[in-house]
């Protein structure tokens, strides 16, 4: 129970309780914290309601609350992600979704880049556009690269379109229409004028824009991009009222945030216009809330490995910062393979994300090989074990058999699981085909699922430069520390943690995100051309726009801070170097926008620190210098944030001054392990009953919580560090491996 | 024998190198072709020249040529002329990839021996990339002689100890129209190049290895025997096959003109685990540049058998032993010097198909209907108007396009993909961006898509002009296109795919048919500013018989405009 200490409470304001809120494919996870307790945390974890994932938060939300002894009116802050955004790409649910583009262009995207993913497959899958041929539309007019007008727009074709439009049953609450014109990112103004005409002619209709979705150039991408947000738009928009009526109905006056793809949080109307950008916010909390922890506990490099119900995935985090991206693809339809989706162009944290989760689905393909994912049998009917009408098996079927779950613990007894169902399954369906025995059958699967992840996160290791190994892995999600011991055997970690309430990990990253908002503006110059009071009124203007969001969204404006970034490149060059804009360039900036008339000395300043900086992380990349060719700006981005939220991790409630030394088991059960061949009893330690005096404990084990289940095989042993965080120790690989190297 | 684990890491990581090696020649690049379109390859070779892995990302009549190419490196330089710091680099088409817009660059990678031992030998890294211009004629199949189309650069240094070869840059750049581009490509090479050895290195390091040999062996070893057993799951068997292209036009004495067809014939011979694939009845070499080095004819044909029978098995020195190709000397698919090569692709990528028709003997299902097979090349050039800000100046801007494949056995051919080719299409507003051109129109065709049960991909419409507000005097064109007079044959009953066609017409407002022209569809064209090049891609050919297609497909392909309702009717008997 809640239980402040004193002197902790500085706040005085009447709410006091931040909740993050996770909603996965399968579950539903929760976390509660007390400004006025820090560390104490409450977690909730329930099954995802996928016809309306707003009543499992408010299940969720209100069995906490209830536990933490506070009420909803106590809630000054919920900040929540979602994965309703990709999996209504993924599962194609959006809306009925219509293009409207340049006269000439409709097929733009579905011609694609003309390009196949896979040089030697010839019978590979592309990615099938979100609006349908008969649903893309084109109007007259043309702008030219550099903004200005070839053709003027021809209403009377935006009128036909309309109609065409309302002929197909578009407007009002039916359909969505994306509209993307040639070189909007450049001068919106045919963009808007079309977009005002279809609002005069479809009253009421759903219209995104381009230049407003994805402002960037290259039309394929910009269109993909603007097409994804409009088409999952009214999904989001109507779930996002009901989270919102649900809080209400509650008596809450809390400020709803909504975590983005790119680690910040914005507010409920950003999320509303720009739903795209919400696409991967449960994965990217889950990078967010390992950096958190490893900063926090002297990890700055780290492997997130976030394992839930439907994926599994992983992230390199280096000196306490996952990476950010803009080339993100959802819907993948070769297996994952990078090219095989739609592009979507948004900040993104740079992630891998594979179809490998407790509810991926096992079965034996034409070679008999038993394969597993990336279809998961969800929340609905879910793994055999269930009992909810799922017959096949599953990643946490598996699990079950081996002895790595209870049958009677799943969720600290909430839900019982059918061992029973579970061999059945395994045995049907990976059995008969494989000759395998249930246990073998049930090895196979766990093994085949660690591979894939161990593949997936060891390329995405090492596509950064780094080796995976190299770091500890910090496992969490739901299944996540189950299948860490056996994904860190193959990559050769030595070290795995745990942290305290690993089940609901990912929850963590929404509470130590600040909110954030980031703004681009496109400007191209030659540095030495570069009007740099120009740049200083760019900067400036997006900075006011965002000092006044974040106020609006209750953050004290002194506190604001912003990062500078330009994205440069030589001139000629196709793609650019994103820099940080070096302090005393900003300074200058920021003294030229103050003082114009006094600008030429700023101006050298920020132009030779800005050069500069381009040089060095150019030879950074690409390890050469730059060839002597002029610099060119493309874009000036500002993220203006609010304070780092004081957060501290959550902490195992209760004190354990008179624990004992010893860590006691709870009971035993017999537990498969590769190492013995057979199951043998196996020591199960609650995990509320470890503290972090205590002596290592030697694996075989398994240590139980209420979200979650960590196997610790033969070999490793683990103990709680101060944190509460459990580290399991592993003797690695390396040495082994150029032991039995012959080169 | 490096057991599989370990092998899968070390390979993973390999890849991983080269990988990272063609992001950052991407990235770093200059031209189009190069950073929208990658027409480049990225590769790793052990210190005897074998090619161990190539990145992801390329094209495949580069990969395979550099394959081949790296001995002639060492012919000319041997491995112990070579020191720290030193970068070679060539165009020469015979002994690299077939035309001197594509350049070569290879790095040896040295490991610095402890306690002042001699640096040692660990690896090459290439790179071949497509530049923007090569000086000569500008890019097109117009030349008599290879000696009209650019400037040759012989196995060179282009950088000494880490120096640059000023002298060779000084050439290039007095012989190129975009120097700034074509050197800072020159430099993107390198830099991946160095890239990818700095990664290699530290991956030794890491694993405490002292060279890849090791690796090397085991990867090529492997692969060679996988390679090995896909080719005796083919029935033995000499299959033999051939295709007829549209060819060139050729001027007769008395002023008229003659198309000439290309016929590429083979035969495909698998005995065991070996196959060989002879072109003997193959054309003669062409008095226009689409002729064929043998290393281009090798590369796509070893490309076409590789997807065809072992597309999961890695491409590298052991996956190509089993296999071997002969082209008669001085065919168009062995051409000799001085024949003009510069649009050898237009040949060279219909190899897959002329293979696959031989395969198709053997085994059916797992090879695809012909497509539009080469892709459609537009180069432009011409000069920018002076402004009040900047001077007239030249420009040139290439990109490719391409039309539809074949069906597949199970499923319908991919519109507008590139087959066998790997480049990307270029986005409209990059082309606009980087040049006074605009893109008018991409649009899918209709009924270009052979009908079939499995029905071939569509080509589509590419209309380009010149803005004549940015333009001054004409725009000269180079088309690259074939499949105008003979198009996609279709296959067990599948119809063939629409004919591509290309002309010229004036004025944005004329409806004058009259004033339509149709320019040789391989002969550079001059072009007014406002007249628009009106390109129609070829579709794929199809498989199976239209009318056994699925009802419900017709009807889709009919709503979605690919299909019209008359071939609904009349060709896949559906009322529509």
């Amino acid at each position: 129970m809640a239980n402040p200490r004193n002197g902790t409470s500085a706040s005085v304001r009447p709410t006091r309780w931040r909740v993050g809120i996770d909603i996965g494919g399968t579950f539903t996870d929760l976390l509660l914290t007390d400004d006025e307790n820090p560390g104490g945390a409450w977690f909730g974890k329930v099954l995802t309601t996928p016809d309306d994932p707003a009543r499992g938060v408010a299940a969720a939300l209100t069995e906490a609350l209830e536990r933490a002894g506070a009420a909803t009116r106590d809630l000054a802050t919920v900040i929540h992600g979602t994965t309703l955004v990709t999996n209504a790409l993924i599962e194609r649910k959006g809306d009925r979704t219509a293009l409207v583009t340049t006269r000439g262009f409709r097929d733009a995207v579905e011609i694609a880049r003309e390009h196949r993913y896979d040089m030697y497959d010839l019978h590979l899958d592309l990615p099938r556009p979100l609006a349908p041929r008969h649903l893309r539309f084109e109007v007259d007019e043309r702008l030219r690269a550099d903004g200005t007008i070839y053709a003027p727009l021809d209403l009377a074709s935006v009128d036909a379109v309309a109609d065409a439009l309302h002929g197909a049953g578009f407007g009002g609450e039916t359909g969505a229409v994306a509209v993307c014109l040639l070189h909007a990112y450049r001068n919106p103004a045919h963009e808007r004028a079309v977009a005002d005409r279809i609002r005069e002619r479809l009253s009421g209709v759903r219209l995104s824009l381009s230049h407003e979705v994805a402002g960037e150039i290259r039309e394929y991408e910009r269109a993909t991009t603007t097409l994804a947000n409009v088409y999952v738009q009214r999904l989001m928009e109507g779930y996002l009222g009901r989270i919102e009526a649900t809080l209400t109905e509650a008596g809450s006056p809390a400020r709803l945030l909504l975590m983005l793809s790119g680690g910040g949080t914005a507010t409920v109307d950003t999320a509303r216009r720009f739903p795209i950008r919400l696409v991967e916010s449960g994965p990217a909390a889950g990078a967010l809330a390992a950096a958190a922890h490893g900063a926090a506990t002297g990890r700055p490099n780290l492997l997130s490995f976030d394992m839930g119900g439907t994926t599994a995935k992983a992230c390199l985090v280096t000196g306490g910062i996952p990476p950010v991206t803009t080339e993100f693809e959802v819907d993948r339809v070769y297996r994952f393979k990078a090219g095989s989706g739609l592009p979507v162009r948004v900040p993104s944290i740079d992630l891998i994300e594979i179809g490998a989760g407790g509810g991926s689905i096992a079965r034996v393909d034409r070679f008999g090989l038993v394969k597993v994912g990336p279809d998961s049998a969800g929340a609905d009917p879910g793994p055999a074990c269930y009992g909810l009408g799922g017959t096949m098996p599953t990643v946490t079927d598996a699990d079950l058999v081996l002895g790595y779950l209870d049958a009677s613990h799943f969720l600290g007894g909430a839900m019982a699981l059918d061992l029973d169902a579970a061999r059945r399954a395994i045995a049907t369906h990976v059995g008969t085909p494989t000759g395998l025995d249930v246990t073998g059958g049930a090895w196979a699967i766990h093994q085949v699922v660690n591979e894939a992840m161990a593949a997936a996160a060891r390329m995405h290791a090492v596509e950064r430069g780094k080796d995976a190994a190299a770091v500890p892995l910090f496992a969490f999600g739901g299944a996540g520390p189950v299948h860490a011991a056996g994904v860190a055997r193959l990559l050769g970690s030595r070290e795995i943690v745990v942290p305290y309430g690993a089940g609901v990990g990912s929850t963590i990253g929404f509470l130590a995100a600040p909110v954030s908002f980031d703004f681009v503006r496109s400007y191209y110059a030659r540095l030495d051309a570069t009007s740099w009071a120009t740049v200083a009124t760019l900067l400036a203007e997006m900075e006011a726009e965002g000092r006044d969001l974040l106020t609006a969204s209750g953050i004290d404006p002194a506190t604001v801070a912003f990062d500078h970034r330009a994205e440069l490149r030589l001139v000629g060059q196709a793609h650019q170097v994103t820099v940080d804009l070096p302090p005393d360039a900003v300074e200058a900036l920021h003294a030229l926008a103050a003082r114009p008339s006094d600008g030429a000395v700023a101006a050298t300043v920020a132009h030779d620190a800005i050069a500069r900086a381009f040089a060095s992380t150019y030879r950074t990349l690409y390890r050469r210098d730059a060839p002597p060719v002029a610099v060119e700006a493309v874009n000036w981005r500002v993220v203006a944030r609010g304070p780092v939220p004081a957060f501290a991790l959550p902490r195992p409630t209760g004190t354990h001054s008179d624990a004992p030394r010893l860590a006691v088991a709870k009971g035993h059960r017999p537990a498969w392990w590769p190492e013995v061949g057979h199951h043998v009893p196996t020591a199960v330690y609650d995990r509320a009953a470890l503290a972090p005096d205590m002596a290592p404990i030697a694996g075989p084990a398994i240590v139980e919580e209420r979200e979650s289940t960590t196997v610790v095989p033969p070999g490793a042993t683990v103990e709680v560090e101060a944190s509460g965080a459990l580290v399991i120790r592993l003797p690695g690989r390396r040495a082994s491996l150029a032991q039995r190297t012959p080169v | 024998m490096i057991d599989p684990l370990t092998l899968e890491i070390f390979w993973s990581r390999l890849i991983a190198t080269v990988n990272e090696q063609a992001t950052s020649l991407m990235r770093t690049a200059f031209s189009a072709t190069v950073a929208e379109a990658g027409d480049l390859s990225a590769c790793v070779f052990d210190p005897r020249g074998y090619m161990i892995a190539q990145a992801v990302t390329g094209t495949p009549g580069h990969i395979n040529s550099m394959a081949r190419c790296i001995r002639h490196f060492l012919d000319e330089i041997p491995a112990q002329a070579l020191n720290p710091g030193d970068v070679l680099v060539t165009n020469d088409p015979w002994k690299t990839s077939g035309h001197f817009h594509d350049i070569t660059v290879v790095t040896p990678i040295f490991r610095t021996g402890a306690d002042g031992d001699a640096p040692e030998l660990v690896a090459f890294f290439g790179t071949i990339c497509h530049v923007a211009d090569i000086g000569g004629r500008p890019f097109s199949a117009d030349a008599r002689e290879v000696y009209e189309e650019g400037l040759h650069i012989p196995i060179s240094r282009l950088f000494r100890g880490g120096v640059p070869n000023d002298d060779l840059l000084r050439i290039i750049r007095a012989n190129v129209r975009e120097p700034d581009a074509v050197v800072g490509d020159l430099y993107a090479m390198a830099t991946s190049n160095d890239v990818g050895g700095a990664r290699l290195l530290e991956f030794l390091d890491e694993f405490g290895l002292t060279s890849v040999v090791p690796l090397a062996d085991e990867v090529i070893a492997r692969s060679e025997a996988a390679m090995r057993d896909a080719i005796r799951a083919v029935p033995d068997g000499t299959y033999r096959h051939a295709l007829v292209m549209d060819g060139y036009a050729e001027a007769l004495a008395d002023g008229t003109v003659r198309e000439v067809p290309v016929t590429l014939a083979c035969a495909v011979t698998v005995h065991g685990d070996t196959l060989s694939v002879d072109f003997e009845g193959t054309s003669p070499e062409a008095p226009r540049g689409i002729n064929v080095v043998m290393n281009y004819t090798e590369a796509y044909t070893t490309f076409g058998i590789k997807c065809a029978l072992a597309p999961d098995v890695p491409n590298n020195e052991g996956s190509f032993r089993p296999v071997t190709i002969t082209a008669p000397l001085g065919s168009i698919l062995n051409c000799q010097p001085p024949a003009p090569v510069a649009g050898r692709h237009i040949v060279g990528q219909w190899l897959p198909a002329v293979v696959h028709g031989a395969l198709a003997q053997a085994i059916p299902d797992r090879v695809i209907a012909d497509g539009s097979s080469s892709l459609w090349i537009t180069g432009f050039t011409g000069t920018t108007r002076a402004t009040d800000e900047a001077p007239r100046r030249p420009f040139s801007m290439l990109f490719f396009n391409s039309g539809g494949t074949g069906a597949r056995p199970t499923k319908d051919g991919l519109s507008s993909t590139a087959f066998p080719s790997g480049v990307r299409g270029v986005p409209a507003e990059i082309v606009e961006a980087r040049s006074p051109l605009l893109v008018m129109e991409r649009s899918l065709r209709t009924d270009s898509g052979g009908p079939g049960r499995w029905r071939g991909g569509l080509g589509h419409r590419l209309v380009v002009r010149a803005d004549d507000r940015a333009v001054e005097g004409d725009l000269r064109f180079a088309p690259f296109f074939d499949r105008t007079r003979v198009a996609a044959p279709g296959r067990d009953g599948g119809h063939a795919g629409g004919l591509g066609d290309f002309s010229l017409r004036p004025g944005t407002n004329t409806s004058d048919t009259a004033a339509v022209r149709r320019p040789h569809p391989k002969a550079t064209t001059f072009v007014s500013p406002g007249t628009d090049i009106i390109m129609d891609l070829p579709g794929g050919g199809g498989i199976g018989d239209p009318r056994d297609r699925d009802p419900a497909h017709v009807a889709a392909d009919v709503r979605d405009g690919y299909v019209s309702p008359e071939s609904s009717l009349h060709v896949y008997a559906r009322q529509p």
